[in-house]
């Protein structure tokens, strides 16, 4: 190749190098200045006096009635703290032993004709459109689960958490097979060399070398968990009730925000209480996910030895 | 010579790109997602009449309607509540004028329960008391032992707001109310829900029983009649608002939409007239 024609390539590959590092650095910008702008329209509630009479700080924690519309609007934020946590719980019951399971059946005992089977498929599931899952469990899912089980309420959080099972499974189920797979082969060898079965195998030597792995699988989904709008907002029934009973009707903070910011006076009280949720919501889901990061990188150093 | 007839040429073009970019624009209609359906089969029809007629129609809710009237992304809001005088405020700041209000249609807020309840009529009282919470059981107004289960609206909806005001003489929802997204929610919930009772738009009540509303006069369940002679207590106007009083294209279109022929079109979608 002529020294012309490289020089070419080179420049070639520089400028799609570039474009590409633009295009990481204007992600991040963005993120970021989501973050600003959620701060922004949070904030008056501390500073602002004139939103300060409608809501202040205390009164997003005063109280367990969300009333915002209403001739003495209440504000409290417990309701909906109580309805994510419940509906969050109620998901991981159901889809961490399932993804966990799948996980590690699909990289311990499946052959490779299965394996190759059982990946994709389960990964398709991330590809269903999350308000098809609400709408499933509005219609059809309610209504078969009242009438096996008699619950008084058709929507309600444990028909949400369910479908919400179902949205966060492959993830959990993708990142653990990660964390499985990547437990070295020798592990195995010397554990069946010294006799123990395959199944102990499984779960004596390899899941629990796997476990920070696995642990942020499970963060990853919980994530995910909290921010999920449309299944709840659809399968829940959306009453604030301050209620630990999970065959109630329950709201959470997404379906909050996504059913009343349209329609709220722009810059009153109720608009940036609505935001300061959103600011919440922001922060927990940023915890969850680095804890969950951090913990995965935690078993990567320890199986394969500190990072070169 | 040449050079003369080419910026002529050009002038030509750019005036009548300009005019036909000025008749492409048409003219749009935004807000409720009770009225959408009807200003969806007005525009249809309107169209169909006056080739050359360009009308959008989006929804949004009625908030959504009012504040594109106010910032100019709208010339027609259609809202199945009236104006907030804050939002009558801003609208004057801006255009100097407090808007045109033309009632288009009635609708008759309907209360829904499920067929196979066997109670068929409510007085407004004991509306009220369900949606406050203080009646919790059917037993209590001569049905079965059973909790009544109380879907409403999200209160972004204009329903949500007119009912409460109305119905509930301003008194705050039940904490255990769920409200479901869309009046289609609220029909299809109670209709698998035996002891479920749900209020919309009348259109909407397929599959549910109406509730008829006793009151001192008697009990109504909203028809043409009860709705336009008010005997139906939770009737309603549905609303077009404009910028300012209607002229040239836009008044053919808002005589059309009042005349027999554009009532018409309101009887077929489920609504009432005006007149």
């Amino acid at each position: 190749m002529s020294l012309q024609k490289k020089r070419f390539r080179y420049l070639g590959e520089s400028l799609i190098e570039g474009n590409i590092k633009i295009t990481a650095i204007l992600a991040i910008i963005a993120v970021f200045l989501i973050f600003l702008f959620i701060m922004r329209e949070s904030l008056p509630i501390f500073f602002s006096q004139e939103v300060m009479q409608e809501i202040t700080f205390g009164k997003l924690f005063h109280g367990i009635e969300w009333q915002p519309v209403s001739d003495n609007p209440r504000f409290s934020m417990w309701p909906i703290i109580l309805g994510s946590l419940k509906v969050t719980m109620i998901a991981l019951v159901f889809a961490v032993p399932a993804a966990i399971g799948a996980a590690l059946y699909s990289s311990e005992f499946a052959g490779p004709r299965l394996k190759e089977f059982i990946k994709p498929v389960v990964e398709l599931l991330a590809g269903i459109p999350s308000v098809v899952l609400g709408f499933f469990a509005l219609i059809i899912m309610a209504s078969f689960l009242k009438s096996i089980f008699g619950w008084t309420y058709r929507l309600n959080a444990v028909n949400a958490g369910i479908a919400l099972g179902f949205a966060v499974i492959p993830a959990i189920y993708s990142l653990a097979e990660d964390a499985i797979n990547a437990v070295p082969r020798s592990f195995r060898e010397a554990a069946l060399g010294l006799g123990a079965t395959p199944w102990q195998t499984a779960t004596k030597v390899v899941l629990p070398a796997a476990l920070p792995g696995v642990s942020a699988a499970v963060l990853f989904g919980m994530g995910r968990a909290v921010g999920e709008t449309m299944v709840v907002l659809m399968a829940a029934g959306n009453a604030p009730l301050f209620s630990f009973n999970p065959l109630e009707s329950t709201r959470t903070m997404t379906a909050t925000i996504a059913a009343e910011l349209g329609e709220v006076v722009f810059g009153g009280g109720h608009y940036h209480a609505l935001f300061f949720i959103g600011l919440a919501l922001f922060l927990v889901t940023f915890v969850i996910n680095t804890v969950s990061w951090v913990l995965f990188d935690g078993l990567m150093n320890r199986l394969y030895g500190a990072k070169k | 010579m040449t050079k003369k007839i080419i910026i002529t040429a050009a002038l030509v073009l750019v005036a009548v790109m300009a005019g036909l970019s000025q008749a492409g624009r048409g003219i749009t209609l935004k807000g409720s997602d009770t009225m959408l359906l009807l200003g969806q089969r007005w525009a249809e029809i309107y169209m169909q009449k006056n080739p050359g007629a360009v009308i959008q129609v989006t929804g949004g809710g009625s908030g959504v309607g009012i504040a594109a009237l106010i910032n100019g992304s709208t010339e027609i809001c259609m809202a199945s509540r009236s104006m907030r005088d804050s939002e009558k405020q801003k609208l004057r700041e801006r255009y100097f004028n407090l808007g045109h209000e033309i009632p288009v249609a009635k609708d008759g807020v309907t209360l829904y329960l499920n067929e196979k309840n066997q109670i068929s009529e409510l007085t407004l009282d004991q509306i009220k008391d369900i949606y406050t919470g203080n009646t919790t059981n059917w037993s209590q107004l001569g049905g079965p032992d059973a909790k009544i289960i109380v879907y409403g609206r999200e209160n972004s909806s204009g329903t949500y707001v007119f009912f409460r005001e109305v119905a509930m003489k301003n008194a705050d929802y039940t904490s255990s109310m769920q409200s479901l997204p869309g009046t289609a929610a609220v029909v299809n919930a109670v209709a698998k829900d035996v002891y479920g009772i749900g209020y919309g738009g009348s259109a909407y009540a397929k599959g549910v029983k109406e509730v008829a509303i006793k009151t001192a006069k008697g009990s109504f369940k909203p028809t043409t009649e009860t709705v336009k002679s008010g005997q139906y207590p939770l009737a309603r106007n549905l609303f077009w608002y404009l910028r300012a009083k209607p002229s040239g294209e836009m008044k053919k279109l808002v005589d059309w939409v009042l005349s027999p022929e554009g009532q018409e079109i309101v009887k077929k979608v489920g609504y009432f007239t005006i007149k």
